[in-house]
């Protein structure tokens, strides 16, 4: 072997060896991204709000408001969420506003923790939330529909008779006056807002035996519809003519039921902050400006809510 | 000059070569890494073992243990059921239609229809089965438990459903890869077992279909590992709630354990979420494994 062969097959490890170190690297790095991830939106989140404090400072003079909300919290609230913000930045161009739809629970933590201005929970704010200082601040009111395929006979419902057929108790409608029709109970997944409000107003919580649990308000419409003898929950504004939506102790699920608090099948949505609105910072206090303007109570209530008094 | 650009392209080569490794290492990391806190936590025999899945109770209970069992069982369910149509339609697709012209004619829209059926979305497998199966299941379950207060009725959502609708999806994989291996049988055995005075059938069975084994075995590997990663069309099928695998319960797999609450889900309840995921993943390395072993097998016994 002559001496530039071996120098060429040196070369070749040693080439050989660079990949297989910058392979170790990147796999090493994108690790190291994955874990870091959550620390670094979290660390984002901080300076989101201190920059977001700073420019209220700037801009207290001005009428133009600029800078950025962030918001994280219940999934149940995205359409509603979603619609404000579209038209709460076209009002302020300047404005950025951002929301994470991590759940009632995870939202309000973050609020706890500093990482967003609001907090969106379609639950009231706990005690032990309210005691590190969160203010619940409740834009709409949210009701849930007992609904029915549209066969069924049976469209009063005293809340004894459903919580006794969502624990398993009463299985086939001839027991509630009804033809004689097996009930198939259909629910949503554990941590869905809907069936934890669900639960919890009936008192049944993690009690209820269900023959189906669907990941999607459409697919418990859907279900429901199209399976005789089903019964099953969804938010109000979503109830239409394929399904029944049944009275609930001789009260029917409409909005001013919902209002008058005779109906008991409601929940509110709520946006939490920490302290009162009046401490926030301009730009959270004109989003709370925004929700209680004529346009945002149009927006709240075009997305099926009802406004609170 | 040319040795030059050959090496620095074999580099180039290689650096796109190491993408697919560095991506098995990350995710199998990933996995292991955001599994096992919920293992440590839980406790290993309460959360694989345990038979009670209340994730959001006062007092949580995370065991996944049925969702487990209906994994496995409705993975051999639809092996049960597909298997046999697969290497039946793939016998007919070889040995069946190469005699006439219409034979032929017949096995051409056989392999178009065989091809169509792979290339269908999960999802149009799920809308299917619920607006069809579900309700002619519902039948059934109603013809089946008429006056018996303990069955929960479940609208025909049930672990059967998702069989069938596993079945026909795995069917694709066993007819092509059996197909292609019994294709790939010599012919002079065909003819060696028909001049001693086989009949053909005799000969499709005692000769053809062994000698193809490994090839067949490696359609089904293949078709375990299709149905036990579906989530959509079973998703929409299955009924989704947590229980005993019987053919007429509302049952959850871990796939659609996941699909189904992983967008709500927080703190130990996510964590135990990323284990059901490790799980699955366990099971389908288990299954690749496996898969190239048979394949090793196929080679020496072909050599």
């Amino acid at each position: 072997m002559s001496r530039k062969e071996v120098k060429e097959i040196m070369k070749k490890r040693l080439w050989k060896l660079t990949g297989l170190t910058m392979a170790a690297a990147l796999a090493v790095g994108a690790f190291a991204g994955c874990g870091a991830s959550t620390e670094s939106t979290d660390a984002q989140g901080d300076a989101q709000t201190e920059t977001g404090a700073e420019q209220t400072a700037d801009v207290e003079e001005t009428t133009d408001l600029s800078g950025s909300i962030a918001l994280a919290g219940s999934t149940s609230m995205e359409k509603v969420c979603e619609a404000l913000m579209e038209g709460f930045m076209e009002k302020y161009p300047d404005v950025t506003v951002t929301t994470e739809y991590t759940g009632s629970g995870a939202g309000l933590e973050s609020l706890a923790s500093g990482s967003v201005d609001i907090g969106n929970a379609s639950r009231h704010v706990k005690d032990e939330e309210k005691s590190e200082g969160e203010v619940e601040n409740v834009i709409a009111l949210d009701g849930i529909a007992v609904i029915t395929d549209t066969s069924n006979t049976v469209i009063d419902l005293t809340q004894e008779d459903l919580k006794k057929v969502y624990t398993g108790e009463v299985k086939n409608w001839s027991e509630l006056g009804g033809e004689d029709e097996a009930i198939v109970v259909i629910g949503r997944e554990s941590g869905s807002g809907t069936r934890d409000a669900f639960e919890e107003l009936l008192d049944v919580k993690d009690a209820c035996v269900y023959a189906q649990e669907l990941d999607s308000t459409g697919a418990v419409l859907a279900k429901v519809s199209s399976t005789p003898g089903a019964i099953g929950y969804v938010s109000l504004d979503v109830v239409d003519s394929s399904v029944i939506a049944v009275k609930l102790d001789g009260v029917d699920a409409t909005e001013a039921n919902i209002l008058s608090g005779d109906y008991a099948l409601q929940r509110p949505f709520v946006m939490a902050t920490k302290g009162e609105i009046s401490e926030q910072n301009e730009l959270v206090q004109a989003w709370f400006d925004y929700i209680a303007s004529d346009e945002g109570k149009e927006i709240i209530s075009n997305a099926g809510l009802i406004i609170p008094e | 000059m040319q040795k030059k650009t050959e090496k620095v392209a074999g580099y180039i080569f290689l650096a796109f070569g190491c993408i697919a490794v560095v991506s098995v290492i990350a995710i199998t990391v990933y996995m292991i890494l955001k599994g096992t806190p919920a293992l440590v936590k839980v406790g290993v025999p309460k959360l694989l073992f345990g038979t009670v899945w209340k994730p959001t109770a006062a007092e949580p209970s995370y065991g996944i243990f049925y969702i487990i069992l209906s994994s496995i069982v409705g993975t051999f369910g639809a092996i049960i059921l597909g298997v046999p149509i697969g290497i039946l339609s793939a016998v007919f697709l070889t040995d069946y239609t190469s005699g006439s012209k219409t034979g032929r004619q017949i096995a051409k829209g056989l392999s178009a229809a065989v091809e169509l059926l792979a290339a269908i979305p999960s999802v149009i497998y799920g809308l299917i089965g619920m607006m069809i199966l579900n309700p002619l299941m519902y039948r059934l379950e109603k013809y089946f438990f008429a006056g018996n207060d303990n069955h929960q009725f479940t609208g025909g959502s049930n672990l059967l459903s998702a069989i069938i609708v596993l079945a026909i999806m795995i069917l694709p994989t066993v007819i092509n890869i059996s197909a292609s291996s019994i294709r790939a049988v010599p012919s002079s055995l065909r003819s060696a077992s028909l001049a001693l005075g086989a009949s053909k059938m005799q000969t499709i069975f005692k000769v053809v279909l062994p000698a193809a084994k490994s090839g067949i075995m490696t359609g089904v590997v293949l078709g375990i590992g299709r149905a036990l990663g579906e989530a959509m069309a079973i998703n929409m099928v299955a009924g989704g709630a947590v229980n005993i695998p019987l053919p007429f319960n509302s049952v959850r797999f871990l796939t659609t354990q996941l699909v189904s609450e992983m967008s709500y889900a927080s703190g130990l309840h996510r964590q135990v979420l990323f284990t059901v995921g490790l799980v699955l993943y366990v099971f389908i390395v288990i299954i690749n494994l496996f898969l190239t072993k048979l394949k090793k097998k196929g080679e020496i016994a072909n050599e």
